[in-house]
């Protein structure tokens, strides 16, 4: 699949095997500010702003009005609103119920297509290969480069396929998955690799889930993750604003459909997984990679022999303020946040519903739809008042406390129960301590004011 | 940009696998431009500097014999995470311009090559020889040659590294990459005008804005 991609899509072959990639859709939020303005002034234009889309989501808050903190952020997010309109790029500004993380929007649109390069100045744009479109994430000198050409120079990665197999058990999702994946091949597994999710557990998921998964590539260290499409990729698809319709519709599907691997493709690396083995999953460490059954007890450095590994081990249980061979379900959580662009789509905001429903959050816990239109859908479920009556905070939709660069972060010390994707020194705050869990993990998490194994609750 | 050729200089080893570049260059910072005259500041700034801005006498880089260093040598997957080239830059204000590793973030390693700063992938073992004789002699030197692909460790020793030819050739000349592309318009609308044939479902209906 990846291979199909990449050859319907070079445009010329520069040397040491480098091809010039085409781009079929950009995306483009706050962080693009740089790439604009280094365009602007070598007076050079966007050259395709009809294949380019924009919306803020770091930046801004999550209070009601979605508001900025700041002159410096409120700058940033004015900045894109400004050069999206010199450009006449489709933006989605605040007050537009459009308007959502820049990986939850595109899908929602119907922009996210199998077969499509999609490209974002965002390490988590893998996430749009659930619907098995080559989609990665760059940087500000890579997003001018697409602004003024369209195209990209690229080496081909190396590939790899991840297989899952079997029926998960109860309370066990594809946060859990990708989880116990990242922890298997360690947070540089997948450098220089593009990886394809395979098997029967990833094919029994909804696009929803399946976006868990691919989003979370990079912190496996893949640039790009991808899922060939199927019966439940093109019914996600149909009828979406900005997607094929009429008689491009059928024309589209006989494509997507030559898309997936050949039986017989070859991949440079093969993992296998089983979902019997895969339980609800939280992180202990400072790497995604530090990630363990909740049934676990924290890890011992002591009883670890590589020298480095065991340092890096106690610098990160030094941080998180964990004690090795305590019970991972004794550790208390200050904050819960249930967002992000890794789970904060309507079926995560349900499995987070189902676990809240009839219960009382006993620390300040933060639901963020991924986007307006999550939102309201969401609200059509009676969603936002089960939250509301479990003492959740329900929120406008945006990137919040993922990426602690908008003035919602964690203090000091205090620790957090997330569904985000980075559970990196300082992420979400300084000094702040982050576990990474599925949305059901952490609405647990929230009811009882600490890791939780979500089966241990019942209902 | 900046072309690279060969450079000799102070070798800062970073021993800790995985150092993202939340570490390298901490989110709230992202919003500063790069002309700010603080701006080398941000860099490592939270494990660098105290919450009074003084310096942490324990960070490798505010120690005396590093601090004109110009070449990081890091463990596996240096630069993992965050696509934020401002880990580039900030590196870059601290006159760094060469990174060398056993693995480096995928992005983070393109990042480089888009500022002058030569990325180099040694094999592991290498690296860490590398960084024991910058802890047992600090502040030697290395140097980094980008025409011959070596590095040549402070005890003589010469390691051979691979690098993309494209990447190379664009660090030895310095040129501006989007002026290259753009030298490919004829190949780059001839090639639009048959993908908007073949693939005319992908070509988005235009939204009312």
């Amino acid at each position: 699949m990846f291979e199909k991609i990449w050859a319907r899509h070079v445009v010329a072959e520069g040397p040491g095997g480098h091809v010039l990639l085409y781009i079929d859709r950009h995306l483009l939020h706050e962080g693009a500010a740089a790439a604009f303005g280094r365009l602007a002034r070598s007076e050079r234009r966007v050259r395709r702003p009809d294949l380019s889309f924009a919306t803020a989501d770091h930046y801004l808050l999550t209070s009601p009005g979605s508001p900025t903190s700041d002159a410096e952020t409120r700058g940033m997010v004015e900045a894109l609103g400004r050069h999206t309109a010199d450009q006449r790029i489709l933006y989605f500004g605040v007050g537009d119920p459009r308007r959502g993380i820049v990986h939850v929007i595109g899908p929602e649109q119907g922009l996210t297509l199998p077969g499509v390069t999609l490209v974002c100045g965002d390490s988590h744009t893998a996430t749009h290969g659930a619907f098995g479109a080559l989609a990665f994430g760059i940087g500000s000198s890579e997003v001018e480069h697409v602004l003024a050409t369209q195209t990209l120079w690229q080496k081909k990665p190396a590939t790899m396929r991840i297989s899952v197999d079997g029926r998960l058990g109860p309370g066990v999702n594809a946060k859990d998955v990708i989880l116990a994946i990242i922890a298997r091949i360690g947070a540089g597994g997948g450098v220089r690799h593009a990886i394809e999710y395979a098997g029967s557990t990833i094919r029994a998921m909804s696009m929803d889930e399946r976006m868990t998964v691919c989003n979370m590539s990079i912190e496996a260290g893949a640039r790009a993750g991808m899922i060939a499409p199927d019966e439940t990729t093109y019914a996600y698809i149909e009828g979406r604003p900005l997607a094929p319709s009429g008689p491009a519709w059928p024309r589209a599907l006989a494509e997507w459909q030559a898309l997936p691997s050949d039986p017989g493709a070859v991949f440079d690396r093969e993992v296998h997984l089983a979902a019997s083995e895969i339980a609800p999953t939280v992180t202990w460490g400072t790497s995604p990679q530090d990630a363990l059954p909740i049934t676990a007890r924290v890890p011992d450095p002591a009883s670890v022999a590589d020298p480095g590994r065991r340092e890096s081990m106690a610098r990160a249980l030094a941080y998180m303020g964990l004690d090795p061979g305590t019970p991972l379900s004794d550790v208390m959580v200050n904050r819960v946040f249930i967002g992000s662009c890794t789970n904060s789509r309507l079926d995560d905001l349900r499995a987070a519903a189902r676990v809240a429903k009839g219960r009382r959050a006993v620390v300040p816990a933060w639901i963020v739809p991924g986007s307006g239109l999550i939102k309201r859908a969401a609200e059509a479920e009676g969603l936002d008042r089960i939250f509301r009556e479990a003492g959740f905070e329900w929120r406008e939709a945006g990137c919040s406390m993922c990426v602690g660069m908008n003035g919602e972060t964690a203090a000091a010390g205090e620790r957090v129960a997330s569904t985000s994707n980075r559970n990196f020194e300082g992420r979400q705050g300084q000094g702040a301590r982050t576990h990474l869990m599925s949305p059901a993990m952490a609405a647990a998490a929230a009811v009882t004011g600490k890791l939780t194994d979500v089966r241990t609750l019942g209902g | 940009m900046e072309p690279f050729t060969r450079l000799t200089a102070v070798g800062l080893p970073i021993d800790l696998p995985n150092v993202d570049t939340d570490r390298v260059i901490p989110a709230r910072f992202l919003r500063k431009d790069r002309s700010v005259p603080e701006y080398s500041r941000f860099l490592f700034h939270d494990v660098r500097f105290n919450a009074d801005g003084s310096e942490r006498p324990e960070f490798i880089l505010n120690q005396a014999p590093y601090r004109g260093a110009r070449i990081v040598v890091a463990a596996e997957n240096f630069g993992c995470g965050s696509s934020r080239e401002a880990a580039v830059w900030a590196l870059a204000a601290n006159g760094f311009r060469s990174v060398i590793a056993p693995s480096l973030g995928d992005i983070f390693h393109q990042n480089c090559f888009k500022n002058g700063l030569l990325p180099v992938i040694l094999p592991a073992e290498t690296a860490a020889g590398l960084r024991r004789r910058l802890h047992d002699r600090p502040g030697a030197t290395l140097t980094v040659d980008l025409a011959t692909q070596t590095v040549t460790a402070p005890d003589g020793a010469e390691h051979r590294f691979e690098v993309d030819a494209f990447g190379k050739e664009m660090l030895l000349t310095g040129r501006d990459e989007i002026g290259l592309t753009l030298g490919f318009e004829a190949t780059i609308a001839e090639f639009e005008a048959r993908h908007a044939r073949e693939m005319a479902w992908a070509v988005p209906p235009r939204a009312g804005t």
